[in-house]
């Protein structure tokens, strides 16, 4: 027993199995415009040793023909509550918020990553590879550290803990802090100005430990990366003017690294936003005056914003009913689609794919992944077809160079329930 | 080729009459569908911007509000309806929320600007009665320490309420006999009960129940309870576990207005399954795909077709021309109106969409939405796209949304 269960542990080290030769596929390689036909893709060692058209197959290695049909890179999900969340509306499977914890930004979200989640197979079968679990602030500006995920079916799971801090400003932000955008910004910059006395005092006395205590010691701790630059500052602001407020952050602390996040009216500062070099994290479907600090939300804003330089990172984020990971795709094409309306403005399909692939995995700062290279590692999915379309669905995914299972709970209920009709015992006994 | 003549689809086919001085739209290599109908939308009653002034779905001030009606609540400047017209809806069903037991009347609209509701009401729609079954009102009113706390509370209370209809419909059926007999004095006349109005008017066939209910063991219970008191439930909403009982809805001949994947964001929707629509056709059901949303409604198309690759997976075919209904002539129906719209035929509203490209791809776009044959939509032409009040001189007023 004990040596069968090593086997299978060894199997599934990618280290040890044999190279893998994705043959004859349409490889859109989330490099600007790249697409190489008739591509092969050498996958060893949980990387990609080698791409090109027509490549040898070296010998002894797994060939998998594409038939032609696209590669992508896998896809990144910025943000998403996987791991932290399994039922939106029942509360104790929700660890994303903590809406009476005495503390903010120390919360670590890496503690509660749950791998047995089922929404992990549910994304993966739909070709995300990566994503950010992002906290949702539940009783200040601070949320807490976000985690960077790896959706492998046997793991690990999280790959990097405490990558980013993400902060609430804006309404949400407003509300949190007491009700005031002016009331966020006294809590956003009193933790950061202590934190800057703590990096320059470690001996400093930065805020108690006591329920009471405006500013909690743990949470100054976990703001010193943020403020070194070390994590990036994922920052949800939609308004204009709150964007612009964000961008000033970084003269009074010089090495932040501000991600903005929702900014359905960055559009309005596209040149500003791309003057700092601050990456954008929106949805490709916001047009609506959802409330009063999203007015100029437009279907435009995810091309405006790329013209003018920035960034842009497509995610499944609120606003939008039904948001998923799993519709990622889809939403990178409505931003193409977008650029064929009249007066729209859209973005190209290479830059569509990489908004949901190369940009989501710069930001996250995963240097060796979101692009099909040589030397990044193999998270890579096969396609039935045009890979933005609604139609097309992933037929193999590999992460770190391991193919990946295409089963979960839902196709296993569609399974169950596919043909009904008298059954000799209930449909919930094995057939 | 289509003609299009005082409102209606005139003509047809491979070819059609083009008479003298007709408008010709030249519409080479693009496609033409009936108009989308989305029968579960919360439009007007839930507008934009989502603020608390601005939230008149839900009375929820007792669990059976079927006295009130979503007409009364409906802000016919919500700029979601310039956003709906230009995902080529041509008709939608604004429904009350589903914090009550009996949420109250929908109305069907279009997504025309009026100054007023009534300009923008489907002449000769039936009135709707919205249900809800679930967590949702065991969830409001259990909070409040009142019935229903519980699934069983949910269905006692219904009961209860079907009862009285019962014996205000009597009261009424009898008074009326009388009243056509000469026998019954004006005064005789039973008290008008605004709330078993809406009730009687189901009982009578009149009014038509959409009813919001996710799970398959509680559709089976309010079929039940609809085989007590005598009346049928035209469609469940957003019931993401029709395909476990596709079968028993089709015997009972009720529709299914779904999501194509939404699951998991709570218990009731915990078995969600992308399959779901495409399984419920299969088995012979009306499926609609619904949006409940004031952004799914504007690309209700994009949601077929990933119901349509979610069946295709599971090795079920499903053409193109099928998977229409699900957007336009089914949910005519589930609203009573397929005899009028739904569908290109001859006699019917004129209410179609040209699109930039396939429907069912993610870049296609309607280029032209035409509701009773007068063009509302043309993405070419700014005095085409309506603006509501709302979004005048505001920030990014001007930018195509």
């Amino acid at each position: 027993m004990k040596r069968a269960l090593l086997t299978m542990a060894l199997a599934a080290t990618p280290a040890l199995a044999a190279p893998i030769a994705i043959t004859g596929a349409t490889a859109h390689t989330a490099r600007g415009e790249e697409v190489i036909r008739n591509a092969t893709i050498i996958i060893d060692n949980g990387r990609i040793t080698a791409i090109g058209a027509g490549l040898a197959v070296p010998a002894g290695a797994t060939v998998i023909d594409a038939k032609g049909q696209p590669v992508t890179p896998g896809i990144v999900a910025v943000p998403s509550d996987l791991g932290l969340t399994e039922v939106g509306g029942v509360r104790e499977t929700n660890d994303g918020s903590a809406r009476t914890s005495s503390y903010s930004a120390a919360l670590d979200m890496a503690a509660a990553i749950n791998p047995g989640s089922l929404h992990f197979a549910i994304y993966r079968m739909a070709g995300v590879t990566r994503a950010a679990a992002v906290p949702d602030s539940g009783n200040a500006v601070f949320g807490g550290q976000g985690a960077v995920l790896s959706l492998a079916a046997n793991g690990p799971t999280v790959t990097r803990p405490r990558a980013f801090q993400y902060v609430e400003l804006g309404e949400a932000g407003a509300r949190l802090a007491g009700g005031s955008r002016p009331a966020a910004y006294a809590q956003l910059i009193d933790l950061l100005d202590a934190a800057k006395r703590l990096a320059a005092n470690p001996a400093a006395s930065v805020g108690g430990d006591d329920s009471g205590s405006l500013v909690k010691r743990r949470d100054v701790e976990a703001l010193l990366p943020v403020l070194s630059g070390a994590q990036s500052l994922m920052v949800h602001v939609e308004r204009a003017a709150d964007i612009l407020e964000v961008l000033k952050l970084k003269a009074r602390y010089p090495a932040i690294r501000p991600v903005l996040v929702g900014a359905r009216e960055a559009w309005l500062v596209a040149a500003q936003i791309a003057r700092a070099g601050v990456p954008v994290i929106t949805h490709s479907l916001y047009d609506l005056p959802d409330d009063f600090e999203g007015l100029a939300a437009s279907r435009n804003n995810a091309g405006h914003l790329q013209a003018a330089g920035v960034t842009v990172v497509l995610g499944p984020l609120g606003g939008v009913g039904g948001t998923t990971p799993v519709n990622l795709p889809g939403y990178a094409g409505n931003a193409v689609g977008q650029g064929t309306v009249p007066g729209g403005k859209g973005l190209t399909k290479g830059q569509a794919l990489a908004s949901i692939t190369a940009n989501p995995a710069r930001v996250l700062g995963l240097a060796d992944t979101g692009t099909l290279e040589v030397g990044k590692r193999a998270d890579i999915v096969l396609w039935d077809g045009d890979p933005l379309e609604l139609m097309s669905t992933p037929v193999a995914v590999w992460i770190d160079g391991a193919p990946q299972p295409m089963t979960s709970r839902q196709t296993l209920l569609a399974q169950r329930y596919k043909a009904l009709g008298r059954t000799d015992l209930p449909l919930q006994y094995p057939r | 080729m289509i003609r299009l003549e005082g409102g209606k689809v005139a003509e047809i086919g491979a070819s059609v009459t083009v008479p003298e001085g007709a408008k010709l739209i030249e519409a080479q290599g693009k496609y033409v569908t009936a108009g989308i109908i989305d029968i579960h939308s919360h439009l007007g009653v839930y507008p934009s911007p989502g603020v608390q002034a601005h939230s008149d779905g839900n009375e929820a001030t007792s669990p059976a509000r079927p006295e009130v009606w979503a007409e009364h609540s409906v802000w016919p400047q919500d700029p979601g309806f310039s956003r709906a017209l230009a995902g080529g809806i041509t008709a939608l069903h604004a429904l009350p929320g589903s914090a009550n037991l009996f949420g109250g009347r929908g109305v069907t609209l279009k997504p025309v600007y009026g100054r007023s509701v009534q300009e923008m009401k489907f002449p000769g729609a039936p009135y709707s009665l919205k249900m809800a079954c679930g967590e949702n009102p065991k969830r409001v009113y259990g909070s409040r320490n009142q019935l229903p706390a519980t699934r069983m509370g949910n269905i006692a209370y219904a009961r209860q309420l079907w009862s009285d209809a019962a014996i205000y419909k009597r009261r009424w059926d009898d008074y009326t006999k009388r009243a056509e007999a000469g026998s019954a004095k004006p005064t005789d006349a039973p008290r008008r009960e605004l709330a078993l109005d809406t009730l009687m008017g189901v009982l009578n066939g009149e009014i038509l129940v959409q009813n919001h209910c996710y799970r398959a063991d509680e559709m089976a219970n309010v079929i039940s309870m609809s085989r007590e008191f005598g009346y049928k439930v035209t469609a469940f909403h957003h019931a993401v576990e029709s395909y476990k009982i596709a079968d028993m809805l089709k015997a009972e001949g009720i529709c299914s207005a779904m999501w194509a994947d939404w699951y998991g964001f709570k218990m009731e929707s915990y078995d969600g399954i992308r399959e779901n629509i495409a399984l419920v056709n299969a088995a012979g059901a009306c499926a609609i795909v619904h949006s409940d949303d004031e952004n799914g409604i504007q690309r209700l198309n994009q949601e077929a077709a990933k119901a349509i690759a979610a069946g295709r997976r599971l090795g079920l075919t499903i053409t193109p021309e099928l998977a229409w209904t699900w957007l336009s002539l089914n949910p005519a129906k589930g609203l009573g109106i397929g005899d009028r719209t739904g569908s290109l035929e001859a006699g019917k509203a004129a209410d179609v969409v040209l699109w930039s490209a396939e429907p069912f791809s993610v870049y296609a776009r309607p280029t032209h939405v035409w509701i009773d044959g007068a063009l509302m939509y043309d993405w070419g032409d700014p005095k085409r796209r309506p603006t509501a009040d709302f979004e005048l001189g505001q920030p990014g007023a001007g930018e195509v949304k």
